[in-house]
């Protein structure tokens, strides 16, 4: 009985405790830098679309929501012709953006991306990219990479020693 | 031809009171929900309109436009008839009730009587409910309702009688004005203990909701209602409630007697701080198992009104 008491007086003290919940569209909740929410493709620093087309994105997606057509520009840099993820399949697992050797493909803390229609949630690639480089300032995979490409030759890219001539080193 | 106040007054009162009551029955359900709300940490409707009470308003169309079915192997005279009694004897039951000074709709002199009258009455509801649906849930949902509300009677009506006694009436206005030196709360409080423990079981609320059991038993003897018949049951487990808090404000809190504020809006005030309680009950504890509900009833609240009815009456003689 008295501990019945001690119930009933204890939850009567929750009257004066904070209420937990957030209340939504009003009071945003706070999300993590790395929140895993909407898929956008980000911009190098100098401006170039850093996706290469290269499908691994769409080959990790367990859910099969990314689709895309590689091509190939006037210098022979890949880009995506075009570039379809289908958000209504998406389970944001973040796997596209972990096996995306170019950061290209990235989540963000974003996730108030309802629709009355389902068609309006298949973005297309001027929907999905942005303007900016997201969470990695500064990288540019064609001035790391050792491809030769528009311009920059074998051995000019950042950090890369200009090749070695083999038959040199006979003795 | 010219209508004097005195005659609509009555008309008014009871068109009042009958207004009232079932306005307060649909804002309990709002109440019922801020409150639990409050107690879990949470905010609980508060979207449509001031505070959320637009919620009960829709509610209310909701339940309205629900379909009204009855089942084909219930048996459909009764079926329709449970809900009706439920409503009827507690909004009944408010005929007795002295909400202020001259504001009752009878003046009855055996008040106490008549309202725990109506309250038995009130388990042919449950008991009819669960029988007419003709499914096991609702059979053993009504059976244990019908004991529950059988036992729990029996002491409801001792423990009053404490009152009755020290006041010298079963009128329920006179023992309001018994109370103007001191509430029967202080001389009666195992009668007001004992009353309100019966009382919740009475509305078979929590933790004595054994009937309508939601893990148990589906929804117990209403299981087989829908539409506006449930509707009924839900309304008239509500102005349950709030019958049994306003007769705990008026038999042991002083009904509408109170400094400063006019007697109608004290009597308000008991009557939902009691209304509270009953949340709060809801909110924290736990549904009591059929045995215990038993023991407890037989076995401790029994011998305690009888105990309380004696020393009373004993103290009562010893005055004179």
């Amino acid at each position: 009985m008295l501990s019945n008491l001690r119930t009933i007086w204890l939850v009567f003290k929750h009257a004066f405790a904070k209420r937990v919940t957030v209340q939504y569209p009003e009071e945003k909740p706070a999300l993590a830098p790395r929140w895993r929410g909407r898929i956008v493709l980000t911009l190098d620093p100098d401006g170039q679309e850093r996706c290469v087309a290269c499908n691994l994105c769409a080959v990790a997606c367990p859910v099969s929501c990314i689709a895309l057509q590689a091509t190939e520009d006037e210098t022979g840099r890949r880009y995506p012709e075009f570039f379809r993820i289908n958000f209504s399949r998406c389970i944001f697992c973040g796997y596209c953006e972990e096996a995306c050797p170019t950061y290209a493909i990235q989540l963000t803390p974003d996730f108030e991306m309802s629709e009355y229609k389902r068609q309006n949630l298949v973005y297309e690639k001027e929907d999905l990219l942005v303007n900016g480089q997201g969470k990695y300032p500064g990288y540019n995979f064609y001035r790391v990479a050792g491809l030769a490409i528009g311009g920059k030759g074998k051995g000019e890219a950042e950090n890369e020693a200009p090749p070695v001539d083999v038959r040199s080193l006979v003795p | 031809m010219a209508i004097d106040f005195e005659t609509l007054r009555p008309l008014l009162i009871i068109v009042g009171v009958l207004g009232c009551l079932v306005l307060t029955a649909s804002l309990n359900i709002w109440i019922e929900r801020r409150l639990l709300a409050l107690w879990q940490d949470r905010y609980g409707p508060n979207r449509v309109g001031p505070f959320g009470l637009g919620h009960v308003v829709a509610d209310v169309i909701k339940i309205s436009f629900k379909e009204d079915w009855i089942p084909p192997f219930a048996d459909k005279a009764v079926f329709v008839l449970a809900p009706a009694i439920i409503m009827t004897t507690a909004l009944m039951s408010f005929a007795v009730m002295p909400f202020a000074p001259g504001i009752s709709v009878v003046d009855l002199n055996v008040g106490i009587l008549f309202v725990l009258a109506l309250s038995s009455i009130g388990v042919y509801s449950v008991a009819l409910a669960g029988w007419s649906s003709n499914s096991k849930y609702s059979l053993l949902g009504g059976l244990r309702a019908s004991a529950q509300m059988l036992a729990y009677e029996v002491f409801m009506g001792l423990s009053l009688m404490g009152v009755v006694a020290m006041a010298g009436s079963f009128n329920l206005r006179d023992i309001v004005l018994a109370q103007q030196g001191m509430w029967f709360v202080v001389p009666q409080f195992l009668g007001f203990v004992v009353f309100f423990i019966a009382g919740v079981a009475e509305t078979h609320r929590i933790p004595f909701d054994l009937p309508e059991a939601e893990s148990e038993l589906g929804a117990g003897f209403h299981s087989e209602y829908s539409g506006m018949k449930f509707g009924a049951f839900f309304v008239g487990e509500y102005i349950g409630i709030t019958l049994i808090s306003a007769l705990t404000a008026t038999l042991f809190f002083g009904g509408w007697q109170g400094p400063l504020l006019p007697p109608v809006v004290w009597f308000v005030i008991k009557t939902f701080s009691f209304i509270s309680i009953f949340v709060l009950l809801r909110a924290s504890l736990p549904r009591l198992r059929y045995d215990q509900l038993m023991t407890f009833g037989w076995k401790i609240m029994l011998p305690l009104s009888l105990a309380n009815l004696l020393v009373t009456g004993a103290v009562i003689l010893m005055r004179q």
